[in-house]
């Protein structure tokens, strides 16, 4: 039983990093932009985190300022990419797809060059803050202390971005945006302000789990680099959870659990499998994402679709 | 002329009102058609700011001056027969994925899978290599090798076509899922094949292509005279034709009795198996052994190349080589000033923000205030 419980309580830290990149990406295709740079967005989070960590390190400032502090820049860091990816996107009507690889591209790149310019400077000292950001179990000798801070965080933003969506008149017209930008116009909304708003709000949200990940989940210096394969998983599971940020708190505790799987399934089930089966365990979470994605095409409900316009640019003067 | 018409009116509205309505300083019209010189002029004047970016940049992280950064960067690709192979062999590699996914792309099909179906496309030659390496001629292998990775690669590509045609399951997210799928397999068999379990597949005895001129004249060769065949498919035959029809409108395409389910699997087959074909080029040409990062995240390059070239096959030549030489010259200024390995994926992704961008003003253009106003007088 204690391999269970200690399974679930690593599970559901991990979960939390798609949950941000989720609850961001929903955010992005509401208003009808397919975001594929959130891989890329959610790498820069972490690296401007710990870089503005690096730089208040010896400062002795109280900790949950330090966490504020590396919150705001990975959330800063993650709207100046939304911000760019919405001037291509929205202003020059350009590719999303192709932006979107190419935000990726530069992302993943730019927080390589980052991370290794501050282990390069002795400023690798960011660590220190990982009590902080595992606050309050960090005391904890278990997998308790994965459950710091920012997991409720994600928890609360995922709550509030479903509020916000579907109880609120600012969520209504966000929807409209996103399925139909012309009537939308024609009613008056402000196309162009929704879609960058909710785009550059939503890159800031996937940007803190590129942060969770490095300073609460992993808490080593190598951690930049798994988080692109994460946010792919991410983006997969905004379609796995219908849109709907609430639904994605559960679905990304599952894809925390079948991510682990791999690993942890052998242990609990108290079985030795061969030891090749383990990379094919670890496709666990992209098979069941394949078998979610077909037999959500399949049943293709109405209130189950992706808002009707994504992916396609608007341009006012169009008919 | 419907856009001209309604800017014309709009125009006339404007000046009938001017006097109580704000009118902002630009608006935009599409264009309708632009000269060819012009949009060339655009996009190199994209490069040139985004190369302007790129070497401040480098000034500032790695106190280079720009001519130095330029200098190296061209030093690169050209500075010595030797990295002038490694350039083409690189670009040819590239160019070959880029190839594949476009008649999927010119669908409309979003097959960001490249990744994945070169990767099963190496690993099908390498299984045929490390099984029936010893048992027959080297010839015979290499045409087995060639075989297994064709059909590997279809059948990667088709399934998410399947589903797709049949279904309208996403294909971007499918295709996705299914590199790592790929990944997972190779990782898989690399278990399985290295006895120590140290997933170190040492280079493989048989199934080399034979070297002709240079190690990497053959590759080059087949790539190009892949190109061709894509081009022409592309553009003389009716399955070419079909394809771009379903890719503008696939009502338009039902209406004139296109069967789109056929032609979505038939596309995606083709791109899986010209995928195939790259990894099997990798595999037989290059490296001779596979591990899970072969393709190095070249399956989205390629996007960018077939994008870039407006998914014209013989264009496609230009952007791949353009591509490649950033990226070559780029890591060889991170070895020169000794700085990180991922320098290259900045530049890279910079100059691509900046082409993006550009094509906005290809397609559109901006009509300022003060030009309307004379217009209309």
């Amino acid at each position: 039983m204690n391999v269970f419980i200690d399974y679930l309580l690593t599970a559901v830290p991990l979960g939390m990093t798609f949950l941000y990149g989720c609850v961001g990406e929903i955010l992005t295709e509401k208003a009808g932009h397919l975001n594929l740079g959130i891989p890329g967005i959610m790498c820069i989070g972490g690296a401007s985190g710990c870089l503005a960590l690096s730089c208040l390190n010896g400062l002795g400032l109280p900790a949950f300022l330090v966490v504020i502090i590396a919150l705001i820049a990975a959330f800063a860091g993650g709207m100046v990419m939304g911000a760019v990816y919405c001037f291509l996107t929205v202003t020059l009507k350009s590719n999303q797809n192709v932006t979107g690889l190419a935000m990726t591209t530069f992302g993943v790149g730019t927080t390589k060059f980052i991370m290794s310019g501050l282990a390069e400077n002795g400023g690798m000292g960011y660590l220190y803050a990982r009590d902080f950001f595992r606050y309050p179990f960090a005391e904890s000798t278990t997998s308790l202390k994965l459950c710091g801070v920012m997991v409720y965080l994600a928890v609360v933003i995922a709550l509030a971005a479903s509020f916000v969506l579907s109880r609120t008149r600012v969520g209504l017209h966000l929807r409209a945006v996103g399925e139909n930008p012309a009537t939308a116009d024609a009613v008056g909304i402000n196309v162009t302000k929704y879609k960058y708003v909710a785009t550059c709000i939503g890159s800031g949200i996937a940007a803190l789990g590129g942060l969770f990940y490095i300073m609460d989940y992993s808490g080593s210096y190598e951690a930049y680099k798994s988080i692109e394969a994460l946010g792919w998983l991410s983006v997969a599971l905004v379609i796995f959870t219908l849109w709907r940020p609430h639904i994605s708190i559960l679905g990304s505790v599952a894809f925390g659990i079948l991510y682990l799987a791999g690993s942890r399934l052998p242990t609990l089930l108290g079985i030795q499998f061969d030891m090749s089966m383990t990379p094919l365990l670890q496709l666990l979470p992209y098979i069941v994402t394949i078998i979610v994605l077909i037999v959500t095409s399949v049943r293709n409900k109405r209130e189950n679709q992706p808002p009707a316009s994504l992916g396609l640019p608007y341009f006012r003067e169009e008919r | 002329m419907k856009n001209n018409n309604s800017t014309a009116a709009a125009k006339k509205n404007n000046a009938a009102s001017s006097a109580h309505v704000h009118e902002p300083l630009f608006h935009v019209v599409k264009r309708d058609t632009i000269p060819i010189w012009k949009s060339m002029l655009i996009r190199v004047i994209a490069v040139a700011a985004a190369l302007f970016i790129c070497s401040l940049l480098s000034m500032i992280l790695i106190k280079a001056n720009p001519i130095e950064f330029l200098e190296t960067l061209v030093d690169a690709t050209l500075g010595s027969t030797r990295r002038l192979w490694k350039f083409s062999k690189d670009a040819a590699v590239l160019l070959c994925i880029a190839l594949a996914i476009t008649p999927a792309f010119k669908m409309r099909f979003w097959n960001i899978g490249a990744e994945g179906q070169v990767l099963i496309g190496a690993l099908a030659s390498v299984a045929c290599a490390f099984y029936l390496g010893n048992t027959m001629s080297n010839a015979a292998l290499l045409v087995i090798m060639f075989f297994a990775a064709v059909l590997a690669g279809a059948i990667w590509g088709g399934i998410p076509a399947v589903f797709k045609a049949k279904w309208g399951t996403n294909e971007t997210l499918f295709t996705l899922m299914m590199n790592y799928a790929a990944s997972g397999i190779v990782a898989y068999f690399l278990v399985k094949w290295t006895p120590s379990g140290s997933s170190v597949l040492g280079e493989l005895k048989t199934g080399h292509l034979p070297q002709i001129i240079h190690p990497y004249f053959l590759i080059i060769l087949a790539v190009i005279v892949i190109t061709f065949l894509v081009f022409i498919y592309q553009n003389f035959t009716k399955q070419g034709y079909e394809l771009s029809v379903v890719g503008e409108s696939e009502n338009t395409a039902r209406y004139i009795g296109i069967n789109v389910k056929k032609v979505i699997i038939r596309t995606m087959l083709i791109s899986g198996a010209i995928c195939g074909i790259a990894g099997f080029l990798i595999v037989a040409g290059l490296d001779h052994s596979i591990t899970e990062t072969t393709v190095g995240g070249r399956g989205f390059t390629a996007i960018m190349v077939s994008w870039l070239a407006k998914f014209n096959p013989l264009v496609m030549i230009l952007t791949a080589a353009f591509v490649t030489f950033l990226d070559q010259g780029a890591s060889q200024i991170s070895t020169a000033f000794n700085i990180d390995s991922s320098f290259p994926d900045m530049v890279v992704g910079i100059v691509l923000f900046f082409i993006i961008g550009c094509e906005f003003f290809i397609n559109y253009k901006l009509k300022f205030r003060s030009m309307t106003k004379k217009e209309v007088k």
